[in-house]
């Protein structure tokens, strides 16, 4: 079982941007996802300075992959898109079907990120007829749901033929809107809202009138309020899942990634026994609510 | 311009026809479509009935199958095809992959409409599914800007369909998780947001309280009015500050940019609602029908009647309406 490390989700002012993978390269990460996915007005880095981050990562021992944008609206944000599928070097996530559309036309192999709606075997077999090369499941879906598909496409034979991600620890992206909430939070319109991101570099937190911590706020993705954490179900991603996704939020993410490498390296009876906190959750893989702990 | 009117019921979709719908659209009773609520939408023998009144009214019906098929159970969505072909229906509307490959090889002649839940918000999206599917309308997201519709509709041939009235649903459809987040059921896996299942209302020394599977929604004072607790609709706390974090309670409604609509040459209007009654159809289907017909004999003397605004602010949420992502502002 490999592991990745996803795209920074937040906005980030770019040396703390750059000075996280410079850690990150000699991280645990088998993968490294980078790029912008949530929102086009953040520009601390642009369109050729992630080209040129990814490829300067790509020197190293590890497979680099650049993410695109989940939501894209505007004919710019589809140019951006295509300036990165021309980098010639790294491959790429598509997290939207415009995406995988500029892709396929170029004949370019892709990776399916998470926002893009694919829950079951013949919509899979589709997109491997079209280039798709790696999966990363649905947030949203569980064990079982896994379970069938792959099922599905051993019977149809081809589970061979793409690899199984599965986003395994971090804030989950629920959700994507037109509307920017962090700018809202701060009683401004998206277009007058001053960047104002980068003073969240871990999102806003929503809470409910009884404290409860039910949405991190991120522009326009709203992310869920607890830590989706998974460790201690790695047996039972056997023979279904290949590689992990470890979301950042920090460079303790990278300390995150190492703990999952150690437990993936230790037999089945040694594994750590990882006490989840209050601001953890595991639902989505145990087919009940997300934001619950099995 | 097509006016598109939503039926939950055969009743409903009698009124809808009856008051001037253009086309009308349904779901089956099953986990098919995307208002998989107890007590709505269509079976067999209703199916047949509906089906015959709008083909004696010379009117359109379109059968939305707009959720994303388990694995295992595609057949299930796959029959659901098969009634619509039976049926007459003129139109599918679709989201998922696997069931749109469905409909396109055994009914070439099938009109497929790409739902909203697939989230196609651009032109390359569009064309994948045109070029896959040979889709013949999309259903456009309510993420877009009155600007970027207009941009759609330049620089695509595509037909396209606008969300008119109705429920506002502020985030990208078919990419909101926040329902299965709370509950376990999305629009996607369940065909529900916030199910009614999980509702629970109290009334308590600080208020009413509405909470979803457990989870505190909203608090109503005495003199406010409590709204049905859909998860994004309620009131969060950021920092001390409470207040609608994602939105209020509140209903999209744009009539007063119909005559735009028409100009950039949207094929039709959807106005959201199966899941409300047959008086809700009737108001809401006569409102639009007078509006399209207003505009279209004096396209330069169209007005929004401000009585037109009450009827429509009546049949919304918090009784309040907004032009959502249309207006920049909102975003």
């Amino acid at each position: 079982m490999k592991l990745s490390l996803g795209p920074i989700l937040y906005y980030w002012p770019k040396q703390q941007t750059i000075d996280f993978y410079q850690q990150a390269i000699n991280s645990d990460a088998d993968i490294i996802y980078l790029g912008e996915t949530v929102c086009s007005k953040r520009r601390e880095l642009k369109t050729r300075d992630w080209i040129e981050l990814a490829k300067s990562l790509n020197k190293h021992n590890k497979e680099i992959v650049l993410s695109t944008m989940a939501l894209l609206e505007a004919p710019s944000e589809l140019s951006v898109i295509r300036k990165l599928c021309e980098n010639g070097e790294v491959s790429i996530e598509a997290n939207d079907f415009g995406a995988i559309q500029l892709l396929t036309e170029k004949k370019l192999p892709f990776v399916c990120g998470p926002a893009i709606n694919c829950y079951n075997a013949n919509t899979l077999k589709i997109l491997v007829n079209q280039g798709m090369q790696r999966w990363v499941m649905p947030v949203e879906l569980s064990r079982d749901w896994l379970s069938n598909i792959v099922e599905d496409t051993h019977k149809m034979q081809f589970r061979d033929q793409f690899e199984v991600e599965l986003f395994a620890h971090g804030h989950l992206p629920l959700a994507y809107s037109a509307r920017c909430f962090t700018a809202r939070s701060e009683n401004k319109a998206k277009d007058d809202c001053g960047l104002t991101c980068i003073n969240y570099p871990q999102g806003r937190i929503a809470s409910t009138q009884e404290d409860q911590q039910v949405f991190i706020l991120n522009g326009i993705q709203t992310l869920s309020g607890y830590c989706y954490n998974l460790i201690n179900e790695l047996h039972s991603m056997q023979g279904l899942v290949d590689i992990i996704r470890i979301s950042p939020d920090s460079t303790s993410s990278l300390a995150t990634v190492s703990a999952f490498k150690k437990q993936i390296n230790q037999l089945p009876n040694q594994q750590q026994y990882w006490r989840l906190d209050s601001l953890q959750c595991n639902g989505y893989w145990h087919n009940i609510a997300g934001l619950a702990q099995s | 311009m097509e006016l598109l009117c939503p039926a939950g019921s055969l009743p409903a979709l009698k009124t809808a026809i009856d008051c001037g719908a253009d086309a009308v659209y349904i779901g089956l009773k099953d986990q098919t479509n995307a208002r998989h609520f107890a007590g709505l939408n269509f079976n067999a023998s209703k199916l047949s009935k509906g089906a015959q009144y709008v083909a004696d009214h010379n009117k359109h019906l379109h059968v939305a199958i707009n959720t994303f098929a388990h694995p295992g159970q595609e057949k299930r969505w796959f029959n659901a095809v098969d009634q619509c072909v039976d049926l007459g229906a003129n139109a599918a509307i679709i989201a998922d992959i696997s069931t749109l490959d469905y409909a396109t090889q055994k009914y070439p002649d099938l009109a497929l409409h790409l739902s909203v839940q697939a989230s196609a918000t651009n032109t390359a999206a569009i064309d994948f599914y045109q070029r896959n599917f040979n889709i013949k309308r999309v259903v456009l997201p309510r993420v877009l800007s009155l600007h970027q519709v207009k941009q759609l509709t330049r620089n695509s041939d595509m037909s396209l369909e606008v969300f008119a009235f109705g429920s506002l649903c502020i985030m990208a459809e078919g990419r909101c998780y926040l329902s299965s987040y709370f509950t376990g059921e999305s629009p996607n896996t369940v065909g529900a947001c916030s199910p009614a299942k999980f509702v629970r209302w109290q009334e308590t020394a600080q208020g009413l309280t509405s909470r979803l599977n457990n989870i505190l929604i909203d608090r109503y004072q005495d003199d406010e009015k409590a709204g049905y607790p859909t998860l994004c609709k309620g009131r969060f706390s950021v920092d001390n500050h409470l207040y609608h974090a994602l939105e209020e309670p509140t209903s999209l409604n744009t009539l007063s940019l119909l005559p735009d609509l028409i100009e950039m040459g949207i094929s039709s209007v959807k106005i959201e609602g199966r899941q409300r009654s047959p008086a809700y159809v009737e108001q809401i289907t006569s409102v639009w029908r007078a509006a399209i017909d207003c505009y279209t004999q004096h396209p330069a003397h169209y007005q929004v009647k401000a009585q037109w605004n009450q009827q429509l602010a009546n049949l919304s949420e918090g009784n309040q309406t907004t032009l959502g992502a249309y207006h920049r502002n909102w975003q």
